[in-house]
């Protein structure tokens, strides 16, 4: 770029800007302003009905009154378990799925795409799919499981023990094929050479892939262990179509909290003040992600 | 590899097996959905399953999905104009973002591109509650308009946009601003025409994305003549009376276009899907 007079720094500026328009107007309208609207109403109380005028400063009371609230209690312990479920078992069936897909087996597309299918369809069909599947009368699975003996079957998503963990399964389920995915292309990535050589030096397959594959592919584990946890800090259609939070409180999450004391109990300032705790989750993350992240690359 | 032993073979052979009993078990609630979806009501639970139905119900299931009491017609209408609106929309704004972060030399670029993106970091719950507030004092709170205003916008949209069009070379442009070519011209007629593998990727992703948008719909919608396919099909499984028979082949409707748009952007949709990954 040559030198610019000012005059076609202007311009320069101008059209900048014109080109940024829509999106900067988005950002303004559609997240500058909730953002800091939504900071405001988590330290605030407010009767909506009576206008802005009405919102009063409360301090951190609402972060008080949330953390007494079983169902704000109970959704963040579910959440971590969520979490450090669903994310770990996705990561590593989903490796195992990968690998095997790429270099044991025939019919290599139709397997990827299949295992794919369940992430491309819609979540809410699916778990509507699901609920009816594993309807505790009379769904095939339970069918199956009473002709083969077993007297008392789960009632799954009515059943305050099982409940979570058909919630997670189906996450699972339905994560499983964006994790082949991105291993899929990750894997390409390593040299074949190793393999070649690890070949002549007589390695067997468990130790290739302890050796080789895992610390490898391991880029790609950190891209996918932060995106899945990001994820399920942030889970709220699979709740929402499964169970509504229910039965009790069994698997409620914190965006399901965050609708349900919004849209269900009009409570803005609570709502408000646990979205926050649910960005300090994420922030936590993100934050592991940056300090990681250099040391991975250079390990690499 | 290429001299395969009897004993590789056998492995190949026993993996394949084993992964195939896997991955159709994964699938068999889409073929139990299927399935059911053409089946009289009194037969969906009938068990043993039966995979193929003995008796088929199929054109009458689907005509009461499409046509009668739960009328999905409108709800596939309301999700086609929100979707095909929205992605119109993004792909646009994003473009023209994209554009201007890439090759435009404008004052704050920087303070104003990573502000923009650290808002990636904001989770959606947090925008919820005000954007509620936003909608009812613009009087937009139970239309589709506001929910289109919404998913127009996206920082994501934006970043990729920037980072494919910053690997289209400068010397492109330069010779087409020594002929006088303004930025729109440039945009226009050289920047969008080399940007198209970037711009099916965020078509594609952002059209199954919003056809799949579950909590917007949700918050932002509460009359049922505007609801989306995803609220409608939740709405016809909640209420009293659930026909499952019904309920199925409702479900094959909305899963069937995410199943066609997969099989023909296949290719843009596992690029964009993988973009971020490799990178790292």
């Amino acid at each position: 770029m040559a030198i610019k007079n000012s005059a076609t720094q202007r311009k320069e500026n101008l059209a900048g800007y014109l080109f940024l328009l829509p999106i900067l107007l988005g950002f303004l309208i559609f997240m500058l302003f909730p953002i800091l609207f939504s900071f405001i109403l988590s330290f605030s109380k407010w009767d909506f009905m009576k206008g802005l005028s009405s919102i009063k400063f409360t301090g951190f009371d609402n972060f008080f009154a949330i953390f007494k609230d079983p169902w704000f209690t109970s959704s963040l312990k579910n959440t971590f378990v969520f979490a450090a479920t669903t994310v770990p078992l996705s990561i590593s069936i989903g490796l195992i799925l990968a690998v095997l897909i790429d270099k044991y087996v025939y019919f290599k597309n139709f397997l990827k795409l299949s295992i794919f299918l369940p992430y491309i369809s819609s979540i809410i069909a699916s778990a509507v799919v699901w609920s009816v599947v594993l309807h505790p009368s009379y769904g095939p699975v339970n069918e199956l499981l009473k002709s083969l003996g077993v007297i008392n079957p789960p009632r799954w998503f009515g059943d305050m023990k099982w409940a979570l963990r058909a919630v997670i399964a189906f996450s699972i389920w339905q994560q499983l094929g964006y994790v082949v995915l991105v291993y899929m292309a990750g894997l390409k990535g390593i040299p074949n050479e190793l393999y070649e050589s690890a070949d002549i030096d007589g390695a067997g397959k468990v130790r290739v892939f302890f050796s080789i594959t895992l610390p490898m592919i391991s880029p790609t584990t950190f891209f996918l262990l932060i995106m899945q946890l990001i994820g399920s800090f942030k889970v709220f259609d699979v709740i929402s179509a499964l169970t509504d939070g229910g039965p009790g409180t069994s698997t409620t999450v914190i965006a399901y909290y965050i609708y349900r004391s919004a849209f269900k109990y009009f409570e803005m300032g609570n709502a408000s003040a646990s979205a926050w705790i649910m960005f300090i989750c994420i922030f936590a993350i993100t934050l592991f992600q940056w300090k990681y992240q250099k040391k991975w690359d250079n390990n690499n | 590899m290429k001299t395969m032993g009897l004993g590789h073979k056998i492995t190949k052979m026993s993996l394949t097996a084993l992964l195939l009993i896997i991955v159709i078990t994964m699938i068999a609630p889409f073929i139990w959905m299927i399935s059911a979806s053409m089946k009289y009501e009194a037969d969906v639970f009938t068990f043993p399953i039966q995979w193929i139905p003995k008796r088929f119900h199929l054109i009458e299931n689907y005509s009461e999905v499409w046509m009668g009491k739960y009328n999905l017609l409108l709800y596939y209408w309301n999700s086609i104009k929100i979707t095909v609106i929205s992605t119109i929309l993004q792909v646009a704004f994003s473009a023209m973002a994209g554009y201007a972060f890439a090759k435009i030399n404008f004052k704050f670029k920087n303070l104003v591109f990573t502000s923009l993106v650290a808002t990636l970091m904001i989770p959606d719950q947090v925008t919820l509650v005000p954007k509620f507030f936003i909608a009812r004092w613009m009087g937009l709170y139970d239309t589709h308009t506001f929910i289109i205003l919404i998913l127009s916008f996206s920082v994501y949209g934006m970043f990729l946009m920037r980072q494919y069009m910053v690997t289209i070379p400068d010397a492109l442009l330069e010779s087409a601003k020594i002929d006088g070519a303004n930025h729109l011209r440039i945009f226009a007629a050289i920047m969008l025409p080399m940007s198209k593998p970037i711009i099916a990727t965020l078509a594609i992703l952002k059209f199954v994305w919003t056809w799949n948008d579950y909590q917007d719909s949700l918050v932002f919608l509460k009359s049922r003549e505007l609801f989306t396919l995803q609220l409608g099909i939740k709405q016809f499984a909640t209420q009293s009376g659930a026909i499952y028979s019904l309920i199925m082949a409702a479900a094959v409707c909305a899963i069937v276009p995410l199943i066609i748009i997969f099989i023909t952007g296949q290719k843009y949709i596992l690029e964009g899907m993988t973009a971020g990954a490799i990178k790292g």
